[in-house]
């Protein structure tokens, strides 16, 4: 019955991901991914996703205080990138409109969207840990348990 | 259809258990990348480097079967890389990026991607890859048949991997050759004997043969040339109109990707080593250009044309291990000579010659040029390309990048390293001078800079060179990350280069041997093709930059080694001027 909840918490959780614009179906090519011989790849890649982002943030934010705006095409490059792997869609979305701005070289603007960028990258990192929490629960029982 | 350890990809159950190599800096995206792959049944190998990629193609020549790699690479441009291995191992490569504008992807086919796709890519568009791999297998089988046919008649079956197709060939083939061989004989001569192997046999083109290439066609005029004409006057045995034919079509690709890539390269350009009879009469390094090397086409392994400025070297596919060692030195300057350490390095002051062909180079680096052999370069895109790929946005003096390039050629000589030494400590000078970094190393660079003895002095000071480099080249590559890994990178494969250079040295097949070798080169062709330039690519990279600045500094005894015993480069020279670049 627990484990029932749980799962239902589970699924809940992750579609409200969806939901609410968080999350993509790239996101879903990753869980499709996933299987026994690789039983977290989704986390792995997330995990992997955080690591790599939060460099390229800190990095586009030096660039943004030093206002070198040429720096950023290739950083958001590969920002974006990253965002596209793992289906992040709001933060993709911001992601996009400050390249814009960059291209349009409104410094304003790119100050601006950049912080919702920061903005939306933290809300999600949030709510996939919390995501990723509940599933870690779900998975704590006996694996036979999830195959049904 | 899977199957588990497969060896070959080539099996009943194709295509699955293709070995795929998969090139990327995103660890993210290769995590995953890596996973689809897998859930397609194929054989996945990872690198997160462009440097680690080639080593690998290099080292298990055959063992890759396409290789997929991102555009966007810290230490290499992705195209460059494209083009590597489509000269040296002549392997299927697919483009990825993020970036789908329509003149990326163009010059991803331009550069002999065979096909180019989009970040996030999707699983079923993996699913098709092994096109690509059977595709080429098929082609290559044509090209090989008659000789295929001609030297083994029991070779049939091997020759052209499993495709049935390609035995029937053979089989007429061999009746053609026959009938050709009472007709004509330049052909059927030149099919036969090829036989080397029951490998594919697959005519390489190494260095030397380039070269003999690029001198017939400069001889007969570029406007008149025809393959019958170039495959008269190379008198290579074993080699058909059709290679040259195609082998024709792939430079001129490359000569006009050249000219629009590198208006300014050319000062720097590579040089063609006049000495060598390789370089032929291109060996005016002054005139060349960036290296330009090979052609996108990497149908046929290297290319090395000469092109104007460039020297083709020809990319012998073929080398093998040892060989591939000399050539990818040779191609810089050849392995045997200036490279390695232990060789006298007579070619060492040509290479910082060769580099310093770009027309900012002290007229007597200049010189100095014409013998280096950038042929060599050609051959590898990387080695010329570096150049190119720097976005020649910045002036002749780039060719400081191509200094950084030299890298190469520090690994090779342990005994350069006093040279370079000085070049060094000169480098930071010259970077003071040029508006970029005179060893402005490009990210592919970086391999070669790091190889070098010194490496570790000269790789920060080339990296510092390359991150103003970078700032002023536009190139979307990942500044610094690279320098740093490049250098330690360079280390290693410098050292490889060493050694190549020297087992080079000692292989005929390398395309450093004069012609006379063909022979043997060409055997060696036949191997499977999956040759990886060794190292001297690497050197050739380096070599595109060379900064005329650094030649200066160089010391005077390099120019002494400049003098080419072949056509081949030596890419020992190139390592001197490595190391003397690289000064970073």
């Amino acid at each position: 019955m627990e484990r029932n909840q749980l799962r239902r918490q589970v699924a809940l959780t992750r579609q409200s991901l969806f939901d609410q614009g968080f999350l993509d179906d790239q996101f879903i090519q990753l869980e499709d991914l996933q299987d026994d011989a690789n039983p977290n790849f989704v986390e792995e890649v997330v995990t992997l996703y955080y690591r790599d982002s939060a460099r390229l943030i800190n990095n586009i934010e030096k660039a943004l205080s030093v206002y070198n705006f040429l720096s950023f095409p290739s950083l958001l490059d590969f920002l974006v990138q990253q965002h596209f792997y793992i289906g992040a869609k709001k933060v993709k979305a911001e992601c996009t409109l400050f390249r814009e701005y960059c291209r349009a070289g409104n410094g304003e603007g790119c100050t601006r969207t950049f912080q919702q960028i920061k903005k939306e990258y933290a809300t999600l990192k949030g709510k996939l840990e919390a995501y990723f929490q509940v599933l870690f629960h779900l998975m704590l029982p006996l694996s036979s348990l999830i195959s049904q | 259809m899977m199957e588990n350890g497969f060896s070959s990809p080539r099996n009943d159950s194709f295509p699955a258990g293709l070995r795929v190599l998969v090139v990327d800096d995103d660890p993210t995206w290769l995590k995953i990348l890596e996973k689809m792959l897998k859930k397609c049944s194929y054989e996945v190998t990872t690198c997160g480097l462009a440097r680690d990629a080639l080593n690998l193609l290099r080292e298990r020549k055959g063992g890759y079967d396409i290789v997929i790699s991102d555009v966007y690479m810290p230490d290499m441009d992705g195209f460059k890389l494209l083009e590597h291995v489509g000269l040296e191992m002549d392997l299927p490569v697919i483009m990825m990026s993020v970036d789908g504008e329509t003149s990326r992807v163009m010059k991803g086919v331009q550069h002999g991607a065979c096909d180019y796709l989009l970040k996030p890519i999707r699983m079923k568009e993996l699913r098709n890859i092994w096109q690509h791999v059977f595709r080429k297998k098929i082609h290559e089988v044509r090209d090989i048949e008659i000789l295929e046919g001609i030297e083994n008649y029991q070779m049939t079956t091997n020759g052209s991997d499993q495709y049935e197709g390609g035995h029937f060939v053979c089989g007429e083939d061999l009746t053609l050759i026959k009938k050709r061989k009472d007709t004509e004989s330049q052909h059927d001569e030149k099919d036969i004997g090829d036989n080397t192997s029951t490998k594919k046999a697959r005519v390489v083109w190494s260095v030397e043969l380039h070269q003999k290439f690029v001198k017939a066609v400069n001889q007969i005029g570029f406007d008149k040339v025809g393959p019958k004409k170039i495959l008269d006057l190379m008198n290579v045995p074993r080699l058909t109109r059709e290679n040259v034919a195609s082998h024709l079509q792939k430079y001129r690709l490359y000569l006009s990707r050249l000219q629009k890539e590198n208006d300014f390269n050319n000062p720097a350009g590579m040089i063609k080593q006049s000495d060598s009879p390789l370089s032929d009469s291109t060996g005016n390094f002054g005139s060349q250009n960036s290296i330009n090397l090979q052609p996108t086409d990497a149908s046929n392994g290297c290319y090395g044309f000469s092109g104007s400025s460039l020297v083709a070297h020809i990319v012998d596919p073929r080398i093998q291990d040892g060989d591939r060692k000399r050539l990818v030195t040779t191609p810089v300057a050849e392995p045997k000579r200036g490279f390695t350490v232990d060789a006298p390095n007579p070619s060492k002051p040509r290479i910082s010659q060769m580099e310093f062909g770009h027309p900012l180079a002290p007229p007597q680096s200049e010189v100095n040029f014409a013998k280096f052999d950038f042929s060599f370069r050609t051959k590898y895109p990387w080695c010329g390309i570096p150049q190119t790929q720097l976005k020649q946005e910045h002036n002749p003096i780039h060719l400081n990048d191509g200094f950084s390039r030299l890298p190469v050629p520090k690994q090779l000589s342990r005994a350069d390293y006093p040279q370079p030494a000085p070049a060094i400590s000169s480098a930071p000078s010259l970077t003071g001078r040029e508006t970029g970094c005179p060893v402005k190393i490009k990210p592919s660079h970086n391999d070669y800079s790091s190889n070098a003895n010194h490496a570790s002095s000269t790789e920060s000071a080339v990296e510092s060179c390359l991150l103003q480099t970078k700032t002023n080249m536009t190139d979307h590559q990942a500044l610094v990350p690279m320098s740093s890994t490049s250098s330690m990178e360079n280390q290693g494969l410098n050292m490889n280069c060493l050694t190549d250079l020297e087992s080079s040295r000692k292989n005929i097949n390398l395309g450093t041997l004069p012609f006379a070798t063909l022979d043997e080169d060409l055997q060696v062709c036949f191997v499977t093709g999956d040759y990886y330039m060794n190292l001297g690519l690497q050197n050739i990279e380096v070599q595109e930059y060379f900064d005329p600045s650094l030649l200066t500094d160089v010391p005077t005894h390099l120019d002494d080694g400049l003098r080419f015993d072949y056509e081949i480069y030596d890419p020992t020279e190139y390592s001197l001027i490595d190391q003397s670049l690289f000064i970073g």
